[in-house]
């Protein structure tokens, strides 16, 4: 039995704004063919202030997709698209209490959903770039699709640098020998594909597994893969503590964040990407992700990478929020 | 909240029968002693465990007591029966199973494949989950070390034809095991009379305790221990034996076996009443498996349109036990591999819902199920997106797929 909140609970057993919305004027239709999910949202968009009037879903799946495709409904009455959008599947997980890991895949649909409805309503194409696979480290969420696509665009050779991409593997490593496994595979193709090469594919049990399990390395930062990433030891409670403690004022903070994000640029436009600062409210950092960004199956990680640098170097509970336009 | 319980998931695993328990008891307390010892302590226990051997011996129509190797259940049976047959017989590497085993045969196979570089055949089925014959017999040679086919499968109870399968195996000199998981205890087994060289039992499956099984060695099997470590069960299962469990699973069998000729037809009754009132009153379900060779006890139900855990979440609230074929119960995000082989399509696969009985449940449970699930189904297919009033919105609803 899963360990599911009392809010999930109560919006499976109770699911408010469940059926057919039929003066619905944006519809989103998406799904999951593996898992079996699929998810109608169904809007009503006042077209004076694109304000969403009224919500109902129709959802196939699990108790968890039910209660997520609910609460997603809840969560955007009375929102602008423009508010809407910024919703993420993880605030539908907060909403409801959080999910096993398992089961946030429901709260990516929903987010799917709501992203499909909204171009529905604009006369957008919506394209979906969500892949799934097995959930190989259920402490982080990381599933195959993700671990290989990063494993893939960094070039990634070690199952630390995963760690460090990814944070598969990084908790409990009981996945360890499961992320080698793609690892290997995925390595063993882009060799074929004269991405790497041959020497420096990682070749499963030819590392101690034993010492791989994370220790403190104040002294030494592993190697990067490639010259314009410099890795995040996010484990390392030495390099946290040693950190400058800085007192800012609002303008010094702005400041900070500002000349961040200008060091990470670079680093996203050499993969043909670009990021720029919309807003800063409070610790809340508005990104805009930009050029091949957008629509890039690891913006999520990009998003991730770009807070972390943040809060390591502004000590300041900073939320990278991505935002689709300039302003609003 | 006070609902009757209703358990009907006993495929899963069973409830240890209380004479069962009662006889397990001493094993922990005075009788602790260790059977292989030379005192009084342990001789007592010895005579036990072979009289619980014979009991085991007696259920599964053995020829010796001897034939029966205690271990801690399905799993390492199946395990051990592999791993011995790629070792005793050195000049054969290839072993042949089917696409609907329990994962205990499918990752020991995808192991010993990538460990000791065996070959393996899976055979497919049709429809029903019947296997596929004429793949099988193509499959065979002599470099084929073992067959492993289940006696019944644990998701929709098909029954194999476990002495046609066994005797073609020993037309090919290849070594026959039967994972009998789930048929042990439901259905007559008579190893005298079935070429079966090797089968695998589980003590938590017929109402005995957890942590105890056994695998039935043919005489004669050459076999290699899978634990190395003392002389226990004639060398072939190192380690001190479970005493409790093996007592318990010699009670267990003795009461399944006195049983069996009774209880099949009253549980195949009851079943059978769930699923013919089910089908009646729900549109757009049907029953998976083979209707013609299957368990007493099992159905298995695939509701269209809607998902598996939702069901099991709401017949749960009304207190009843019952399991899914379903993704999302498992955590694999896939519908399990036995309802893909049959090639049911993924919008029934994962409303699959398997009821499993055992001599314990009632009319009033058939009762109860019947009650509150033509309601539960009508509840979600109301939520479905599939689904518009009272039949399946074909066509309409077209998701864009990840």
């Amino acid at each position: 039995m899963w360990d599911y909140t009392d809010k999930v609970k109560e919006y499976f057993f109770e699911p408010k704004n469940a059926g057919v919305l039929s003066d619905a004027n944006a519809i989103g239709e998406v799904g999951a063919i593996a898992c079996g999910d699929a998810l109608k949202l169904m809007l009503k968009v006042d077209p004076g202030t694109e304000r969403i009037e009224n919500a109902k879903f129709q959802t196939f799946g699990c108790g968890s997709a039910i209660a997520s495709s609910s609460a997603l409904t809840e969560l955007v009455i009375g929102k602008t698209l423009d508010e809407a959008l910024k919703l993420t599947n993880a605030d539908i997980a907060d909403f409801l209490g959080g999910l096993p890991p398992e089961k946030m895949h429901c709260s990516v649909m929903g987010y799917e959903a709501l992203q499909a409805a909204v171009a529905n309503y604009r006369g957008e194409e919506w394209a979906d770039d969500h892949e799934e696979g097995a959930l190989i480290c259920k402490c982080f969420g990381v599933d195959e699709g993700m671990l290989e696509t990063a494993i893939r665009v960094n070039k990634l050779t070690t199952l630390e640098m995963v760690t460090f991409y990814t944070k598969a593997g990084g908790s409990c490593a009981t996945c360890l020998e499961a992320i080698e496994g793609v690892l290997a595979r995925s390595n063993e193709k882009m060799v074929a594909e004269g991405i790497i090469p041959a020497e420096a594919a990682f070749v499963a049990g030819q590392v101690e597994v034993s010492g791989v399990i994370r220790k403190p390395q104040a002294a030494k930062a592993p190697a990067p893969v490639s010259d314009d990433f410099v890795p995040l030891d996010i484990f390392n409670e030495e390099i946290r503590a040693a950190a400058p403690q800085p007192k800012l004022t609002t303008f010094q903070r702005i400041k900070l964040i500002e000349d961040v994000i200008e060091e990470v640029r670079p680093a996203l436009q050499r993969d043909g990407g670009d990021c720029e600062l919309v807003d800063v409210d409070g610790n809340n950092v508005m990104l805009k992700l930009t050029g091949a960004c957008i629509n890039c199956q690891l913006s999520a990680m990009t998003v991730a990478g770009v807070q972390e640098r943040l809060v390591e170097r502004t000590r300041l509970p900073i939320r990278v929020i991505p935002v689709k336009a300039p302003g609003h | 909240m006070s609902v009757r319980p209703v358990y009907l998931d006993n495929n899963a695993t069973t409830r240890v029968d209380p004479r069962v328990v009662e006889a397990m008891l001493p094993y922990f307390t005075e009788q602790f002693g260790n059977p292989s010892s030379m005192h009084a302590f342990g001789a007592k226990v010895g005579g036990s465990v072979r009289e619980a051997r014979e009991k085991l011996q007696a259920l599964l129509g053995a020829a010796h007591d001897h034939e029966i190797v205690f271990t801690s259940g399905g799993t390492e049976s199946d395990n051990a029966a592999l791993i011995s047959a790629l070792e005793a017989n050195p000049l054969r590497a290839e072993i042949i199973t089917s696409v609907v085993e329990h994962p205990a045969i499918l990752s020991a196979c995808e192991h010993l494949a990538k460990t000791r570089g065996a070959k393996v055949h899976h055979i497919g089925v049709d429809a029903h989950g019947r296997l596929d014959i004429e793949a099988y017999r193509k499959a065979l040679s002599d470099k084929t070390a073992i067959v492993s086919f289940m006696w019944a499968n644990n998701e929709t109870g098909t029954i194999n034809p476990i002495s046609e399968l066994a005797g073609l195996a020993k037309d090919a000199g290849a070594l026959f095991h039967t994972d009998a998981v789930q048929a042990v205890g439901k259905i007559p087994i008579d190893l005298r009379n079935t070429p079966v060289d090797m089968l695998s039992l589980s003590g938590h499956k017929l109402h005995g305790p957890k942590g105890i099984g056994a695998l039935y060695v043919r005489r004669g099997t050459r076999f290699k221990s899978m634990l190395k470590g003392g002389h226990q069960e004639r060398g072939r299962r190192a380690g001190t034996e479970n005493t409790p469990g093996i007592i318990g699973l010699g009670v267990a069998a003795e009461i399944a076996h006195q049983n069996l000729e009774s209880d099949m037809p009253r549980i195949a009754a009851l079943r059978d009443r769930l699923e013919k009132s089910l089908l009646q009153r729900v549109g757009n379900a049907f029953v998976t498996g083979d209707p013609h060779a299957r368990l007493p006890n099992t159905t298995s139900i695939a509701f269209e349109y809607i998902e598996g855990e939702a069901i099991l979440l709401l017949l749960n609230r009304a207190g009843i036990a019952a399991s899914s074929g379903s993704a999302c119960t498992s955590g694999s995000l896939e519908p399990s591999h036995v309802m893909r082989a049959m090639g049911i399509p993924y919008t029934a696969a994962h409303g699959a819902i398997r009821f499993s009985f055992s001599r314990e449940n009632t009319k009033e449970d058939v009762d109860q199920v019947l009650e509150v699930m033509p309601d539960i189904i009508a509840r979600l297919r109301e939520l479905s997106p599939f689904w518009s009033g009272e039949g399946p919105s074909t066509g309409a609803f077209q998701p864009t797929y990840a």
